[in-house]
């Protein structure tokens, strides 16, 4: 067989792999650096001059205490509605993985919160949240539950707890799904023998389920994790970080800060501190993911 | 007993999760004098039409505001989005899967770990790039920069599709005397087919949940996306014309809503590929 230009698969490879590339790291690559670096300048967003200041914007943020409480609501967000959602995606996919009557439109309704826009899922729930009219409160009321009136976007506890149940809420479908996933490649055969030898429902799910699943709940973690630290949609339409700043988290405070106040240098060091913490969960969750690989090989 | 169990922690799991769409729907269609009764009167049961159902809000929605407009942007930028994410993506996918080898694997992670990346990282820099560029406040905009998302994630997808297409019938077709080249250009894309149809859906669905970038981009009413201009527009003035609001989110989500439905375990491959092995 001839072997020409058309037949040799590492240059058509890299020939179809080009475009992609160069999209990446022209789109992707080089703004990140550019993240980097504007978050050393005094740059702003009507002039194109970049001057060097060093860690200047860092130190400024530092000192400034909405920052610091910032950065504590994100990992405080970040945390509880990982929390839930861990709790919740695990008890449903339990629920999901049975075959019962209706299971078509239960799985419709349960994929709705992954599905809607996160802003127009934040609107509604800015409604149901409503200091006059808000539903959640009438149902404790005539339930019995409540005697006062809970404010719940405009009191800081409250918000935070609001914008946390909205963020577990859009989440836990999708991680209920990727368990579900985890769950129906677990072998037939390691199943059956915990029950051969008498392993009720709990002792499976503690002993032989969940060790064997969490490859699976590490990636739903991970996607969550870099889901609910980095999204500004929430937070910006739930309270718009109010009261006060009380609920910024870095997303809305570097929005506030580089694109509204138009200082982009300090928007974008704001911005550089979601690298670290997005960095070192993804190291953490893969090493988790890897090892468990690892240990179930050897038991089989 | 079992049984009952089952379907009660199902019940309240489609409760969390659809209550607030429930809640849309009740709101969408509500008189005015249903809709504005505070919390604190125990006796006015919010849960219920209270008094006979209206359109008003969706005429509202329909004839005095953006709505169709938003719609309309919003599925322009789709189409150019898929076309540049299919015209990128799809050779790149597959080259990984057929043609790279053992490189080609690690490439792919690398490809696919820049979707981790976010939106909030690099709307700084994004702004300063647009401004280069003079796309401030213009849908290219949003066109030169949705494919940073769609890209990674559905080179991976494709990738992941090829894997698990065999190889027979291009081997064959080579043996048959086609070149490498012409194996591409011929065979291939019958067998991507299906792998397309993913790419599109999926690039679809993004787009009309992006928020961050519009945000960041877009400030004229006129040139919103439906995400962006139904949150942001339809409040202004301090008036929230809740029935339409809710109106808008409810006839977004639920096209939405089925198309995850139909495509939910391919999405799910992409996102688990590597941690289930099936």
């Amino acid at each position: 067989m001839k072997r020409t230009l058309a037949d040799r698969e590492n240059v058509l490879g890299a020939a179809l792999l080009a475009p992609a590339l160069a999209y990446v790291l022209l789109l992707v690559g080089v703004p990140f650096v550019l993240a980097i670096a504007l978050s050393f300048s005094t740059a702003t967003a009507g002039s194109l001059s970049f001057n060097w200041v060093g860690w200047h914007n860092y130190s400024v943020i530092l000192a400034d205490p909405i920052f610091r409480r910032s950065l504590a609501n994100t990992a405080i967000v970040t945390v509880g509605s990982q929390v839930l959602v861990i709790v919740l995606a695990t008890a449903a996919a339990q629920v999901f993985r049975a075959a019962f009557r209706g299971k078509r439109a239960a799985r419709f309704v349960l994929l709705l919160p992954w599905a809607v826009p996160v802003s127009l899922a934040a609107i509604a729930w800015t409604w149901i949240f409503d200091s006059t009219f808000s539903v959640i409160n009438w149902t404790l009321k005539v339930a019995g539950l409540l005697h006062g009136w809970l404010y719940w976007l405009g009191e800081p506890g409250l918000a935070l707890t609001a914008i946390i149940i909205v963020q577990a809420w859009r989440i836990f479908p999708f991680a209920t799904v990727i368990v579900l996933a985890g769950l129906a490649s677990i072998p037939q055969e390691v199943v059956e023998a915990a029950i051969v030898d008498g392993a009720g429902f709990w002792r499976r799910l503690f002993r032989v389920e969940l060790p064997l699943l969490l490859p699976v709940v590490a990636v739903a973690v991970l996607f969550g994790v870099v889901y609910t630290a980095t999204d500004l949609g929430v937070v910006y339409i739930l309270t718009g970080g109010g009261p006060a700043n009380t609920t910024q988290v870095l997303p809305t405070l570097a929005f506030q800060r580089g694109v509204l106040g138009a200082d982009l240098g300090q928007g974008a060091a704001i911005a550089v501190f979601l690298v670290p913490f997005l960095v070192v969960v993804a190291i953490l969750l893969l090493r988790v993911a890897r090892r468990t690989e690892v240990g179930g090989g050897e038991r089989r | 007993m079992k049984r009952v169990a089952l379907y009660a922690a199902a019940l309240g799991f489609m409760a969390f999760a659809g209550f607030p769409f429930y809640w849309m729907l009740i709101t969408a269609f509500k008189q005015n004098r249903d809709l504005y009764v505070g919390a604190f009167d125990t006796r006015h049961v919010p849960w219920i039409f209270n008094d006979p159902p209206t359109l008003d809000h969706v005429r509202l929605l329909f004839s005095q505001t953006g709505f169709l407009r938003w719609v309309g942007n919003t599925l322009l930028v789709v189409a150019a989005v898929v076309v540049i994410t299919l015209v990128v993506a799809v050779p790149a996918g597959y080259s990984l899967a057929r043609l790279t080898g053992r490189w080609g694997e690690r490439l792919g992670m690398g490809i696919f770990f820049t979707y981790l990346v976010p939106p909030t990282l690099l709307f700084i820099p994004f702004s300063r790039v647009v401004a280069l560029l003079g796309l401030q406040n213009s849908l290219g905009a949003l066109i030169l920069v949705y494919p940073t998302i769609t890209i990674p994630f559905c080179t991976w997808l494709v990738m992941g599709f090829m894997r698990s297409v065999p190889w027979d019938i291009e081997e064959q077709a080579m043996i048959d005397g086609y070149s490498r080249l012409a194996v591409i250009l011929r065979v291939a894309p019958r067998l991507i087919l299906p792998g397309i149809l993913t790419v599109v859906v999926f690039t679809f669905t993004l787009v009309m949940q992006e928020f961050v970038y519009a945000l960041t981009f877009i400030s004229s009413v006129d040139r919103m996306t439906v995400s962006l201009g139904v949150p942001i527009a339809l409040v202004r003035g301090d008036v929230y014309h809740w029935g339409s609001l809710m109106a808008a989110a409810l006839f977004t989500s639920i096209p939405l809503a089925v198309i995850y439905n139909l495509f939910i375990d391919r999405f799910i491959q992409g996102f688990t590929m590597g941690a289930v092995k099936g």
